[in-house]
């Protein structure tokens, strides 16, 4: 058994090699798979323009040099500029949208996870009722989801027919709050700003309910099956024995027992989340990292794109190393 | 000592007989998922072969009134360029089909001989593949193929090709886990005992024995497939203009949701849904059917 500190320090120089793959996939990716310049120009441009763009991007160096100069920016943290309106450095536009997607991320998650569990212990606890096969079939359903459709009927229902709540934005039209974390509903809290926090909320709700939903089935599933396996350990007829009231055996004794395998699918999720946010950004024109993507997808704007996926890349092993240190927090059986 | 057996054998067929009251209505219901996403695949195969004989318009040429709404000429309404949205839809699962069995059977092709190799022979080349599967697969799906089809461009095979990189770890994966539990079994030691090696060893004993959990994984994967697909289209990725797509033409109609007009978006993403969900049900059906240890989860 290895102490805590040691684990997490050989975590860390883990992520290394990591990092360092991942952003060579996306190198061999982006220069090797196409040619960057007809990425940029669409095919047909005059040969001074293509040179001039090459100049512009070092992509007249031999690949090796490209790929040591690739390197040495990004350790830099220099993520390169962008091509269109202004050149602005791609990491300050990355850091100006990344809050919206974090929060709209926060909070489908935590409604993704509060689904999957009260359905999934409900189902288990029902077992083989028509109520436990509705909700399995729920699982499968919210898994077959695709995220624009399903944004597109909430808009349809409750932004266009009954009008209750906005379709698009991140919050009403010059009401953002004094940026402090970047998440308008934090913000707002801590500034006192209720306006703001009404109108960040309203427009939370649909994006909230279109990711948390299509996530919520994985969950949904796995507690089920965990909870059916709980339920029918010894430990559990004692409890019910002992004359505990069945909530607290199901919610405190089952439920406690089945849940390292829900946390650990927290941590695998997360790819999920990312990509899923992408989809109900571009659904609801969220302002956040995937609209800002899908935006400069049309733009090509090259060095934009680039940075965007090594941002995601980075980001990525990034939660996985925490999700793994947490984990050992948690679970002190974990170590290895 | 005659009547004791004869009650021990009494409880032992009412035990069983409970069993099966249990179990039948349960296992009803899991063929009956199968077959539900077994007839929806095969409707949309069907669809998709005999799109040009049922389609009742061209799909890229403009037939009615813009925006009409569904009605009985056009079932399904026209889209903002006055096309017939059912023709389209029709014509549509071609795409979303050669790009989902395509882009399958590539990453099929590429991934199970590399998982078979790697597991088989272990050692370095098994570390190196590894290292870059476990990469691959960290990657969130949709972003890498997002990179891909930046940088391939549309059209059907560059789609396919983005979406085979992004499953080949899947199976490299999971063969490469059959093979390292079967490396233990006793009948593959004895083939080596008797001097098999090589290839015979991987064809003749490994792979054999993998193939029945490829129905599912490959079903699953198709669900998936399906799902990306339409992303990639939906983000302006997949194919060019006209081309009736799924995804696109959900993008295309998207825009007229303000004006009450839900046909044109409406009914190209429920054909996403409702694919997907034939893979997935299928897929969810045939695993818990074929594999009984998960049975009564």
């Amino acid at each position: 058994m290895v102490s805590l500190r040691v684990y997490v320090i050989r975590r860390i120089l883990l992520a290394i090699p990591m990092i360092f793959i991942l952003l060579s996939i996306v190198f061999l990716v982006m220069r090797v798979a196409g040619d960057p310049v007809s990425a940029i120009l669409g095919g047909h441009a005059p040969l001074e323009h293509i040179e001039r763009i090459k100049e512009q991007l070092g992509l007249n160096k031999p690949l090796v040099f490209q790929y040591f100069d690739y390197l040495w920016q990004l350790f830099h943290g220099d993520l390169g500029r962008s091509l269109i309106w202004g050149q602005r450095p791609v990491l300050v536009e990355i850091m100006e949208h990344f809050p919206a997607t974090l929060e709209l991320s926060i909070y489908s998650f935590i409604l993704s996870v509060l689904i999957g569990i009260f359905t999934g212990v409900y189902s288990a606890n029902r077992y083989n009722k028509p109520i436990d096969h509705s909700i399995r079939l729920y699982g499968i359903v919210t898994y077959a989801l695709f995220i624009p459709w399903i944004g597109l009927i909430l808009q349809l229902i409750f932004g266009v027919y009954l009008g209750w709540l906005p379709t698009s934005g991140r919050i009403g039209v010059f009401m953002e709050p004094q940026t402090i974390t970047g998440l308008y509903v934090l913000d707002s809290v801590l500034t006192l700003n209720i306006p703001s926090l009404v109108s960040s909320i309203r427009h939370l709700i649909l994006p909230t309910v279109t990711l948390g939903v299509y996530l919520s089935g994985i969950y949904t599933r796995l507690t089920r099956s965990n909870m059916l396996e709980v339920l029918g350990k010894d430990f559990i007829r004692a409890a019910r024995a002992r004359g505990l009231p069945e909530r607290t055996v199901v919610y405190k004794h089952a439920l406690k027992n089945a849940f390292i395998p829900i946390l650990t699918m927290m941590g695998l999720q997360f790819a999920a989340l990312l990509v899923g946010a992408i989809l109900t950004e571009t659904t609801y024109s969220w302002p956040g990292m995937g609209t800002f993507l899908s935006e400069r997808i049309l733009y090509r704007d090259f060095t934009t794109v680039q940075g965007t996926i090594v941002f995601f890349a980075l980001l990525v092993v990034l939660v996985s190393l925490v999700v793994d240190v947490i984990y050992v927090y948690i679970d002190p059986r974990i170590r290895y | 000592m005659t009547p004791k057996l004869a009650s021990s054998r009494l409880s032992v067929s009412r035990l069983i007989a409970s069993r099966l009251r249990k179990l039948s209505p349960r296992r009803g219901i899991e063929y009956c998922f199968t077959l539900i996403g077994f007839i929806i695949v095969v409707i949309i195969v069907l669809m998709a072969l005999l799109a040009p004989f049922i389609a009742p318009y061209d799909p890229i040429k403009r037939v009615g009134g813009l925006l009409e709404s569904p009605n009985i000429k056009f079932v399904m309404g026209t889209d903002g360029l006055g096309r017939d949205i059912l023709s389209r839809i029709i014509h549509g699962s071609q795409i979303v089909m050669c790009v989902t069995l395509l882009s399958m059977a590539l990453s099929f092709l590429i991934g199970v001989p590399l998982g078979l190799l790697s597991g088989y022979v272990g050692g370095k080349l098994d570390s190196i593949l590894c290292l870059l599967m476990d990469s691959l697969y960290a990657f969130p799906g949709l972003i890498l193929a997002i990179a891909l089809a930046v940088m391939l461009g549309p059209g059907i095979g560059n789609m396919a090709a983005s979406l085979t990189v992004v499953y080949i770890p899947t199976y490299f994966r999971m063969i490469r886990g059959h093979v390292l539990s079967l490396k233990e079994s006793l009948f593959i030691e004895a083939a080596r005992a008797i001097g098999s090696k090589g290839k015979t060893m991987i064809f003749k004993y490994v792979f054999p024995n993998v193939i029945p959990s490829l129905p599912i994984i490959l079903s699953l994967n198709a669900a998936d497939a399906v799902l990306t697909e339409a992303a990639l289209s939906f983000l302006g990725l997949g194919m060019t203009a006209p081309t009736p797509d799924w995804g696109f033409d959900l993008k295309m109609g998207h825009g007229y949701l303000a004006s009450k007009i839900w046909w044109p978006s409406t009914f190209p993403g429920l054909m996403v849904i409702l694919l997907t969900l034939g893979f997935s049900l299928f897929g969810e059906g045939l695993n818990e059917i074929l594999s009984p240890e998960l049975r009564g989860r």
